[in-house]
C-alpha cells in the first residue's frame, strides 16, 4: 500500500508569522515538504470560502500563522481570523469532517523554530486522521 | 431588511440527501445586507455542499447563481433556461424567494437554506435587532419613533408594565424595555404630556391576525 502524503495548506500573515519563517529558513529548519504556503498580507483577510476551498480542492489539513492577539499590525485581524476558525470548524463537524484537520496558531515575529513546530504537528495530525477523502 | 440566518448545515445536507445536482440561488437584496444570502453565502454554501458529498463517496454538481430578487417574477425568470440542469435548489432568500421560485417553476424541489428572523436593521456590525413587526398601520409617531408593538414584549400601547427594570425588561435582562425609552425619549423632546393619552386597543385587521396579505395599488396594475 502506497503511504499516505498529506496535502496541508498553510496561510500566514506577513507580519509576525512571516519574520518567524524568515528566522526559521536563517536557522536551516525546514518545513515538511508537502506543505503550501500562502501568505496573506493580514489573517482577518482569510475568509471562511478561502479555507474552505482548499479543502474542497483537495487539502487533507489546512491551518492558519498569525500574531498573537495583542500584536496585529491592522489591529484585531487575528481575532477575527480565531471567529472564523472557530464558526468553520463546527460547520466541518456537521458536514462529517474532523474539525482538528482547521487549526489557527499566534506566533512570536523571533519563533523560528515554532514556525517549523505548528507545521510538523499539523502533518503528524494528518497521518493520524488519514486522507480527508 | 428581512433579517435571515443560515439554517445549521447539517439540516440542509440531511434536505439535499439524495440530490446530485443542486443550485444554489442567492438574492442580492436583504439576505445579501445581512450577510447570510449573497453570492459569498452561495459560493460557501456550495463548497460545504461539495465536500460533505465528497466526503460521503457522491458524485455531486452544484451551481451557484445570485439574483438580483428573489421576490420578484422578472429575477426568478434568470432561472428559466438553468433549472432543467439540476434536481433540487437550495435558495438562500428569506421565506419569500423559495416560494416564488417554487411557484415558477413547479416541477423541482426547492429547500430553503435560511431561518427568516424579523425586519430589523444592524445595530452593530454582525449584530441585528428587530423594529418593525408589520402590523400594517404604523403608529411610533405617537411613542417617540418607537416602535411598542415591535419592541415591548407585550405590545403594549399604554406602557410600560410593572416588568420594567432599570431599563430592561422582566422577559430578560437583554432587552430594553422601549417603554422606558420612549418616557425618555418624550421627556427629552417635552413631550410627556401626550403619553397621558389612552391609547385604545390597536386593530389587529390589518395585521396577520387579518389572514394572509395582499395589497393591490391600482394606479400601478397593468
Amino acid at each position: 500500500m502506497q503511504e499516505f502524503k498529506p496535502k496541508i495548506v498553510a496561510f500566514y500573515c506577513s507580519n509576525c508569522a512571516s519574520s518567524a519563517a524568515s528566522i526559521s529558513n536563517k536557522l536551516n529548519l525546514f518545513l515538511p515538504e508537502n506543505i503550501k504556503l500562502i501568505n496573506v498580507p493580514c489573517t482577518g483577510r482569510i475568509e471562511i470560502l478561502h479555507l474552505l476551498k482548499a479543502f474542497e480542492n483537495g487539502a487533507d489539513m489546512v491551518y492558519v500563522v498569525g500574531c498573537q492577539e495583542d500584536s496585529c499590525q491592522y489591529i484585531n485581524g487575528i481575532l477575527k481570523l480565531k471567529n472564523r476558525v472557530a464558526y468553520l470548524k463546527n460547520m466541518l463537524e456537521q458536514m462529517g469532517i474532523e474539525p482538528q484537520r482547521l487549526e489557527v496558531f499566534s506566533l512570536y515575529a523571533g519563533k523560528g523554530q515554532d514556525f517549523v513546530n505548528v507545521a510538523n504537528e499539523m502533518l503528524t495530525k494528518a497521518k493520524e486522521l488519514g486522507p480527508i477523502y | 431588511m428581512i433579517v435571515a440566518e443560515a439554517k445549521p448545515i447539517k439540516e440542509i445536507l440531511e434536505m439535499i440527501d439524495g440530490f446530485n445536482k443542486i443550485l444554489v440561488v442567492g438574492c442580492k437584496g436583504c439576505v445579501t445586507v445581512c450577510n447570510v444570502g449573497g453570492a459569498k453565502e452561495v459560493a460557501i454554501l456550495a463548497s460545504a455542499i461539495r465536500i460533505a458529498k465528497k466526503k460521503k463517496g457522491k458524485d455531486v454538481e452544484v451551481g451557484e447563481i445570485t439574483l438580483e430578487r428573489q421576490c420578484d417574477p422578472e429575477y426568478i425568470e434568470e432561472l428559466r433556461n438553468i433549472v432543467q440542469n439540476y434536481e433540487a435548489i437550495v435558495s438562500l432568500a428569506c421565506g419569500v424567494g423559495p416560494q416564488f421560485i417554487s411557484e415558477r417553476y413547479p416541477e423541482i424541489r426547492v429547500f430553503p437554506g435560511v431561518n427568516t428572523r424579523f425586519m430589523g436593521g444592524a445595530i452593530e456590525h454582525g449584530v441585528w435587532a428587530e423594529r418593525c413587526a408589520g402590523c400594517g398601520q404604523c403608529v411610533i409617531h405617537y411613542f417617540g419613533g418607537m416602535c411598542p408593538i415591535a419592541r415591548c414584549s407585550k405590545s403594549l400601547m399604554n406602557g410600560p408594565c410593572g416588568g420594567s427594570n432599570h431599563g430592561k425588561c422582566e422577559v430578560s435582562p437583554e432587552i430594553d424595555c422601549i417603554w422606558d425609552k420612549i418616557v425618555r425619549k418624550m421627556m427629552a423632546q417635552g413631550r410627556l404630556d401626550e403619553l397621558l393619552k389612552i391609547r385604545p386597543p390597536k386593530s389587529w385587521l390589518t395585521a396577520r391576525d387579518g389572514g394572509p396579505r395582499k395589497m393591490v395599488r391600482e394606479e400601478l396594475v397593468k
